[in-house]
């Protein structure tokens, strides 16, 4: 009958090492875009705000929906773009 | 608390701590979240669907994405991890069904995919585990398996001799196999 192998076993140096090197790191600046999700999306919210109470901004940022997310600090990706253009 | 104390906390906090201090609006815990699962996600593209790198990068910013919308309708926060991993490949499904690079059989489109998921699975209990670490060994562990960096280059790089590098790794690999016993022991049997 095989002696079951204790756990730690299963973790030798070789099959730690695999494992570290099975995912190796995602770009940093899609981990930063990612990251900084919740600041965008509150800069998002508060043009569609903005927009809300003012026809005149609202019109101004359909017009230019890149030149609007530069304004709130924020750098445009087409699916942002996207994203403002529903909330308006 | 000082910032260094408060994101070695965050590196620290279980999948569920972090995902209850993302509900509760903390910038900080998100990016953890982030960064704790970005090899994860990139791997499952990557590896398990042989995603291009731009459609990659799509699936990536968008399971991120639905994270950050979805996160309170989480039943159970400590199953953010096959959450994640379940909206990463049904992702990954639409892209590649979108792109029309292969049939529309899920079965084809399927294969192969738990095996990796597995391995990828183990991968991140690994990576987990090592984020418990103290930092020096969390450091030279990184330094020797992701980065193959030799003993003379770590040596160099920590101000340490090359010859304890050796013993150094050892101690660091017996913790680690320490905390993955740990979590083996304490994983949930259901």
């Amino acid at each position: 009958m095989p002696v079951p192998r204790h756990e730690y076993e299963m973790y030798d140096e070789q099959r730690i090492g695999e494992l570290l090197r099975a995912m190796p790191q995602a770009p940093e600046a899609w981990v930063l875009t990612a990251a900084r999700l919740p600041a965008t999306r509150r800069a998002i919210e508060q043009i569609a705000a903005l927009a809300g109470a003012d026809a005149t901004f609202r019109t101004q940022t359909l017009e230019d929906l890149e030149g609007a997310l530069a304004r709130a600090g924020v750098e445009a990706s087409p699916a942002l773009v996207e994203h403002l253009r529903d909330r308006l | 608390m000082e910032f260094h104390q408060r994101m070695t906390a965050l590196s620290t906090a279980t999948d569920a701590g972090l995902v209850a201090r993302c509900r509760d609006g903390d910038d900080d815990a998100w990016e953890e979240l982030v960064r704790r699962f970005s090899r994860y996600v990139l791997a499952i593209a990557q590896q398990a669907y042989r995603l291009s790198p731009a459609d990659a990068e799509d699936v990536f910013q968008e399971v991120f994405a639905r994270t950050y919308e979805r996160l309170g309708d989480l039943r159970n926060d400590e199953a953010v991890r096959p959450w994640i991993a379940q909206l990463t490949r049904r992702l990954c499904i639409d892209r590649i069904r979108a792109g029309s690079r292969e049939s529309a059989d899920p079965e084809a489109l399927e294969a192969g995919v738990d095996d990796s998921l597995d391995r990828l699975d183990e991968a991140l209990s690994v990576q987990e585990a090592m984020l418990a670490m103290p930092d020096n060994c969390r450091d030279i562990l990184d330094r020797f398996f992701r980065r193959d960096e030799s003993y003379a280059v770590i040596g160099t790089a920590l101000g340490l001799p090359s010859g304890t590098i050796a013993s150094r790794i050892s101690r660091c690999l017996a913790k680690l196999r320490e905390q993955l016993e740990g979590r083996e022991h304490a994983r949930p049997t259901s």
